[in-house]
């Protein structure tokens, strides 16, 4: 009862935080929703109302915790082939039918579907999807409508819409063109540029807001109208009193057809899929360390698909990149997905009209640059470094995927794994597979002892096909624990097995368990494949000859000073993840690592990433880390600006410390703590910090995190920085 | 609880590069348990082979080895079968290799065949030697069935002839009995209680079946519970094997039917892929 009580409690205290990036969310799904209903050539409006119904049932029926729900990007290409072949009425239908479908996937525990596709075939899937939403917006990006039957013309014929775009004389189309190219620049460089209070609005918002802007500046301003092409103009957003009226009825003609099933069962396994790696992607970024139910998840997004396709919407699907933004703006719970709905639902309700004025181009580079993001060089580049025979599968998915269809795609691309597979190890005989394909493998046990940890060892192969036996046994361990996985039965490992694992370390890592795997040593020796399993132990970078400036610098400094300096990269990050400052972060690695001799302080310069997908961004800064040799309380104390108080109602509390007036107005000081913090702050203390310059300091409980500004630190900087370090571990250390 | 020992031990004789081998195994355990050792050759009787037979036998003379060479032609399953029903055998050898198209012919056919017919013990070398390797670790089954508490009285016995020191006794657990699917943080707490639970009844259990066996065998070992969940039979030969257990010691299996062989479980299982010696216990 008392539980319940303080779960209630929390759920209100949290709730004006849930609320704030419920509201950033929907900034970003208000663009993709409308642009991504216009890709696959349903009506505008369609994407909201998944996007709204979805938000609304998943969040109460869902299972997984931060997660936000609306229409997907690899479903475009789907959906583009049902509406053009069922037309748009027998499509709800068929978004209807998929809905159901994936409600049974729920009822027989089916979230582990998406884990019996290897990855290159779900890469080259995705590529693909990439290219057909690349493919088709680019044209209208440069206001240049052609209708082509394949997608690969699509693609081909880009170049010569740049070069009619270069050659526009009507002003109507040059200024659509302008917007799409802007548009697209804002996308490709919004993640370079660090500053908050530009960041505080997504990326996709500040297209809208600019053209919204743009389009009234012409009307209000200079009394004309807007120079930009009537028809390159988001059209037919309707009121919200006229989408109930005019709710779809649902046409059941043809709904025996081949094709219509076959769009049904692609819709049903791209959703799936799509939403089923989103969360295991999003639960990753869990500051809480939740674990989603994906099963319930499942049921309650088929529910949700059957009334978005009832009430003329799209197919609900977990997404990742709004999911993402969602967790980074301090999300707590499926409250700030209902009301990342509530909002879409206001901006309907009260700015119908306003959204008419977004020209289409500029909706379209949004797009432009989801397809290029999932098609990207890197993610070819990532395959060629796993393996070449990666680059055949995921070609083969890719191309079939993009000449035939999507279904015909994953399944070339699963068969083509799998001769792969058997073809890089004949020499143990045919048998390796087909024998033992269906025995249970893994064996699990608690080992005894005081540490007790847990034991998997996994035999004869590992591959694709037969993971989700190792998965359920993975699940089957809380993530606090130490375990050791031993692949040295096993004949052979594959990519998809190792990428999993190497999730599953990640995970453990962050949730203070420890994951092993041992046995692979042995791989390379015994037989002559290029397991990507070589790519998994983390190996020394190619040692650099050549230093950087910056570098020979710090080298220098380090001399004078009588400092470590260690110019390789470092994988061992794993003291910054209680941090609460990585807690929604992924820590890539640090570099450039100056240290004193005692090792207790250190200075480096740390790449992490923030986000996933589209709103990914890598950042690089310059951080001090102070291990302190006894407990202090747990705290976080930054500068107090504007959008520190804008925060504090969303209901993050600023702790005041009695006496210290100036400090508590001028520092913002975070912690769950507020007795050890209010007695660790003592006169001394307060005093260093009110005297010194701002940093941001966190403290995990036994080390320091200091760090200035949102990028590299300069030689002077970090020569500050250091100076600081060493007196605040000095006022620390005399209390 | 009355305790069978082997009196008569026999082993089918195939004129096979491990001859030797597994006829040295079979003469060092009927020396061990002071047994008779019954060398069955499926074919017809010749004085060359008797005296090959003989020959590599020499050695254990001074340890009073007694011995009986028995020739019968015939299907070898049913020969087998029917001598070492008739010579009252208690403990019936059988070589195989590991590797695989020997093992598939071997222990696919004849060994799975007899395994299933036999009414006596059988013992599976997968690895015989010429000079004698210890026999350190033994692993038996501590299957909740009727035969469990005979299998474990036995495998102190054996262990305690073999002068093994360390015996663990795996208890197979299947998935199904913890009720509880793991799906979030708040299942996966109550599967981890329920395990717990399931493991502590398991142990006490086979703690019980221990404390019935006579003092004189399980003093001076080491004794081990391992509950493993998963599937029967398949998971204890997975531990046998990564435990580097010497011996594997298991219940005969209940009954076959037709449908135990399309869906291998248990016993099946091990013989499919031997992981270490396999002792199955009637």
């Amino acid at each position: 009862m008392n539980q319940k009580k303080s779960t209630i409690k929390d759920f209100f205290q949290t709730l004006p935080k849930n609320i704030f990036s419920g509201f950033v969310v929907s900034l970003i799904a208000l663009p993709l929703g409308l642009g991504l209903a216009m890709a696959s050539d349903a009506p505008p409006i369609a994407g909201i109302i998944a996007a709204v119904i979805g938000g609304i049932m998943v969040s109460i029926l869902g299972g997984s915790h931060v997660t936000i729900v609306g229409p997907g990007n690899g479903l475009v290409g789907v959906l583009l082939v049902a509406i053009s072949t069922l037309g748009i009425e027998t499509a709800y239908v068929a978004i209807m039918c998929s809905g159901v479908l994936l409600l049974l996937l729920g009822f027989f525990r089916m979230g582990t579907l998406a884990d019996f596709f290897p990855s290159s075939a779900i890469q080259g899937m995705l590529a693909a999807i990439g290219l057909i939403i690349l493919g088709k917006q680019f044209h209208i990006m440069l206001a240049h409508k052609i209708n082509r039957a394949d997608t690969i013309d699509y693609l081909i014929d880009i170049p010569f819409t740049i070069n009619d775009a270069i050659h526009y004389e009507n002003k109507g189309l040059i200024f659509a063109a302008l917007a799409g190219i802007l548009s697209l620049a804002i996308m490709l460089f919004y993640s370079k540029i660090r500053n908050k209070y530009l960041q505080l609005i997504p990326a996709p918002m500040w297209i809208v807001i600019l053209s919204i802007g743009f389009s009234y500046y012409f009307e209000v301003g200079l009394h004309e109208p807007n120079p930009i092409a009537l028809e390159y103009m988001v059209s037919g957003i309707p009121s919200i009193q006229k989408i109930i009226a005019d709710l779809p009825t649902p046409n059941f003609n043809g709904i025996w057809s081949f094709s219509f099933w076959g769009s049904v069962i692609a819709l049903t396994l791209i959703s799936s899929i799509e939403s089923l790696l989103s969360i295991k992607a999003v639960d990753k970024l869990d500051p809480e360390k939740r674990r989603s139910n994906v099963n319930r998840d499942l049921k309650a997004l088929g529910l949700a698909t059957v009334g978005s396709g009832l009430l003329g919407g799209l197919n609900v699907v977990t997404v990742i990149a709004r999911s993402s933004v969602n967790v980074n703006q301090g999300a707590t719970n499926r409250s700030a997905n209902f009301f990342h709905a509530l909002f879409l639902v206001l901006f309907i309700v009260f700015f119908s009209t306003q959204i008419a004025r977004i020209p289409l181009p500029a909706l379209m580079a949004i797009l432009v640059y989801t397809g290029y993001k999932l098609a990207s060089p890197k993610v070819i580049t990532k395959m060629f470094s796993i393996g070449k025979e990666q680059l055949i599968i995921f070609f083969v998915t890719l191309i079939i995927t993009l000449k035939i269809g999507l279904i015909t795609g994953i399944i070339a691309g699963v068969l083509t794994t799998f001769i792969i597979h058997i073809i890089i190890n004949r020499h143990f005989g045919y048998g390796l597979f087909f024998r033992n394909l269906l025995k249970p493998n893994v064996l699990m046990y608690k080992e005894q002892g005081n540490k007790a940890n847990y034991y998997v060892s996994v035999k004869h192969f590992c591959s694709f096909i037969n993971y989700f036996r190792l998965k359920k046994h993975l699940d089957a361990i809380p993530e606090n624990q130490d375990v050791i996985l031993d692949f040295s039965l096993c004949n052979f490992v594959d990519d998809t097995v190792l990428e999993n694992v190497n999730n599953y370390r990640e995970l453990f890592t962050k949730r203070g368990g420890h994951f092993d795997v041992v046995g692979l040593d042995e791989h390379d020796t015994e037989t002559k494949h290029p397991f990507a399993s070589r790519r998994l132990l983390p190996i020394p970078n190619i040692i650099k000859n050549s230093l950087t400036r910056r570098q020979t610098s710090i080298e220098s400094l380090a001399k004078d000073y009588h400092l470590n300096y260690q110019f390789k990269r470092d994988k061992n990050v794993s003291f910054l993840n209680s941090f609460s400052f990585f807690g929604t972060k992924h820590i890539n690695h640090i570099y450039n690592k100056l240290s004193d001799k005692d090792g207790a302080i250190t200075l480096f310069d740390i790449e992490f990433s923030e986000g996933e997908f589209i709103a990914k961004e890598e950042i690089r800064k310059s951080m001090l880390y102070i291990d302190l040799q006894f407990e202090i309380a747990e705290f976080t104390l930054d500068k107090e600006g504007f959008l520190e108080k804008v925060s504090a109602f969303a209901g993050y509390k600023d702790i005041p410390i009695e006496n210290h007036d100036d400090f508590s107005n001028r520092f913002y000081l975070l912690g769950s703590n507020e007795v050890s913090i209010a007695e660790f702050f003592n006169d001394d203390i307060t005093h260093f910090f009110e005297s010194n310059p701002y940093y941001h300091v966190e403290s995990n409980g036994n080390a320091l995190l200091i760090f200035g500004k949102e990028r590299l630190a300069s030689i002077k900087e970090i020569k500050a920085l250091f100076d600081y370090g060493k007196r605040l571990k000095q006022v620390i250390s005399s209390k | 609880m009355s305790l069978k020992t082997f009196k008569s031990i026999g082993i089918g004789v195939a004129y096979s590069p491990n001859l030797k081998a597994n006829l040295f195994e079979a003469a060092r355990l009927s020396v061990f348990f002071k047994a008779k050792l019954f060398l069955i050759h499926v074919g017809d009787a010749s004085e060359k082979k008797r005296n090959m037979l003989i020959s590599i036998l020499k050695s254990f003379e001074k340890d009073h080895l007694n011995f009986e060479v028995v020739f019968r032609s015939g299907e070898p399953v049913d020969v087998i079968l029917s001598i070492s029903e008739e010579k009252k055998i208690d403990l019936l050898i059988l070589g195989a290799v590991r590797r695989e198209r020997i093992l598939k012919y071997y222990v696919g056919s004849i060994a799975r065949k007899i395994t299933r017919q036999s009414k006596c013990s059988i013992l599976l070398l997968i690895k015989p030697s010429i000079d004698r390797v210890p026999c350190q670790h033994i692993v038996v089954n501590g299957l909740k069935d009727p035969k469990t508490e005979q299998t474990i009285t036995a495998a102190f016995y054996v262990a305690e002839q073999l002068k093994s020191k360390k015996i663990t006794i795996v208890e197979e657990i299947e998935h199904d009995e913890i009720h509880v699917k793991v799906e979030d943080d708040k299942s996966l707490r109550r599967a981890t209680i329920a395990k717990e639970r399931i493991k502590l009844r398991e142990n006490s259990r086979i703690n019980d079946i221990i404390s019935h066996i006579p003092k004189e065998y399980t003093t001076n070992k080491v004794i081990k519970l391992r509950p493993i969940f998963g599937k029967r039979g398949y998971s204890i030969g997975h531990y046998a094997q990564i435990s580097r257990a010497d011996l594997l010691i298991m219940n005969a299996p209940t009954k076959m039917t037709f449908w135990d062989r399309l869906f291998p479980h248990d016993i099946e299982h091990i013989l499919t892929e031997l992981p270490t010696d396999v002792l199955i216990l009637q």
